[in-house]
């Protein structure tokens, strides 16, 4: 059933959530630090799980490819959302600042995308 | 009129969905016969959705009382949800292999885009420390900015400034991936992640990524959602203190 999908989406989604707002604490602030990525991670792992003990079914990951596939849709709405006004009339100290930190991020992925881990692939063990 | 707008704001989630399907629709009417495929759909409407935020004010098209329920489908549950959802596509081997890339980037991004945010504050007629902390820390992403601001007592003007560097940031990445994605290599999921890193706006990242190839998406957000705490660490502590130094 596709509700045994969106069950363990939410499920590694708060788990995940968690685990970021334990790290905040920790360093301090509030929020959440790599919560998202804890989750994917999470769900990483349940993924390959479930793969080794044939658990899944078509319908259950189904259930999580419906919420992936909204994923485009929910950015369009965060953008029809954005503060574009502030972004324009926030003077050109911001909109420099903001213009070259962005295009200085780009030009330096090329350089660190570079770097590898030698290791080649592992033996496929998750 | 008075029943369809309490209708409406009734259901502004369910409108919500509806407004996005027209705005993609639309995009992939564009996309196909404006532009020859040649700009994909996501990203012509994820542009078209910033232009249509001009209508509104702070939160976009959200403060117009029918299209609210826009807040809530593009408002950071449903956002890192749907992320979240993406890892089931992504691959824990590609992720391990750039792993080391992954951490070098989100620590060169968080120290280049606060050094670069000073030095053009300064340059701009910035000279307080505090000041030029909050903005460089803005640099890095608008959660960085308030948060490294306050810390440090930062006045309140100067805050919104910082805040402003990383919206404008976010918008910029948002635009521009999907147009340089090519010239910068942006092409797997190794350099997604550098990227992620090296960014580090969330919104922006997925947003920029998912306009440019889809597949791309999980990689980069797993790295960028490091990035913010890791700036909340540096700024208000290390970066802080050696600026102090450097010109206190």
């Amino acid at each position: 059933m596709k509700i045994y999908g969106v069950a363990l989406l939410v499920f590694c989604f708060l788990i995940g959530k968690y685990l970021g707002g334990l790290l905040a604490e920790l360093i301090g602030i509030s929020g959440d630090v790599g919560g998202v990525g804890f989750a994917m991670l999470l769900l990483m792992f349940a993924n390959g799980f479930l793969k080794r003990y044939s658990w899944y079914e078509v319908q259950t990951k189904a259930g999580v490819f419906f919420w992936s596939s909204m994923y485009i849709p929910v950015i369009v709405a965060m953008a029809a959302t954005r503060n574009v006004h502030a972004a324009i009339s926030g003077g050109w100290t911001a909109l420099i600042v903001g213009v070259a930190v962005t295009i200085m991020g780009f030009m330096l992925v090329p350089l660190l995308s570079k770097i590898r881990t030698t290791k080649e692939e592992s033996d496929g063990i998750i | 009129m008075e029943l369809f707008k309490e209708l409406i704001s009734k259901n502004g989630l369910l409108f919500a969905f509806l407004l996005v399907g027209l705005i993609l629709g639309a995009s992939q009417l564009l996309s196909k016969h404006l532009f020859k495929g040649r700009i994909p759909a996501a990203a012509i409407a994820i542009i078209g959705a910033l232009l249509l935020a001009l209508f509104g004010a702070d939160k976009g098209l959200a403060n117009i009382e029918i299209f609210a329920g826009l807040a809530v489908l593009g408002g950071s549950m449903f956002r890192d949800f749907t992320v979240v959802a993406t890892a089931m596509g992504a691959e824990i081997e590609k992720i391990k292999q750039a792993g080391l890339a992954g951490i070098l980037s989100l620590f060169m991004g968080v120290t280049f885009s606060f050094v670069l945010g000073v030095i053009i504050a300064y340059a701009m007629g910035y000279t307080d420390v505090k000041d030029l902390t909050a903005i460089g820390a803005g640099a890095c992403t608008y959660i960085v900015g308030p948060i490294t601001g306050t810390a440090i007592g930062a006045s309140s003007d100067v805050i919104a400034l910082g805040i402003t560097a990383g919206v404008v940031k976010t918008i910029v990445t948002t635009v521009l991936t999907p147009l340089v994605a090519k010239q910068i290599k942006l092409t797997t999921p190794h350099a997604a992640m550098v990227f992620g890193g090296l960014i580090g706006t969330t919104s922006g990242v997925t947003a920029g990524l998912a306009a440019t190839d889809k597949e791309l998406v999980p990689y980069g957000a797993f790295t960028a959602t490091f990035y913010t705490g890791l700036g909340c660490l540096l700024c208000p502590s290390i970066f802080y203190y050696l600026l102090m130094q450097l010109l206190g």
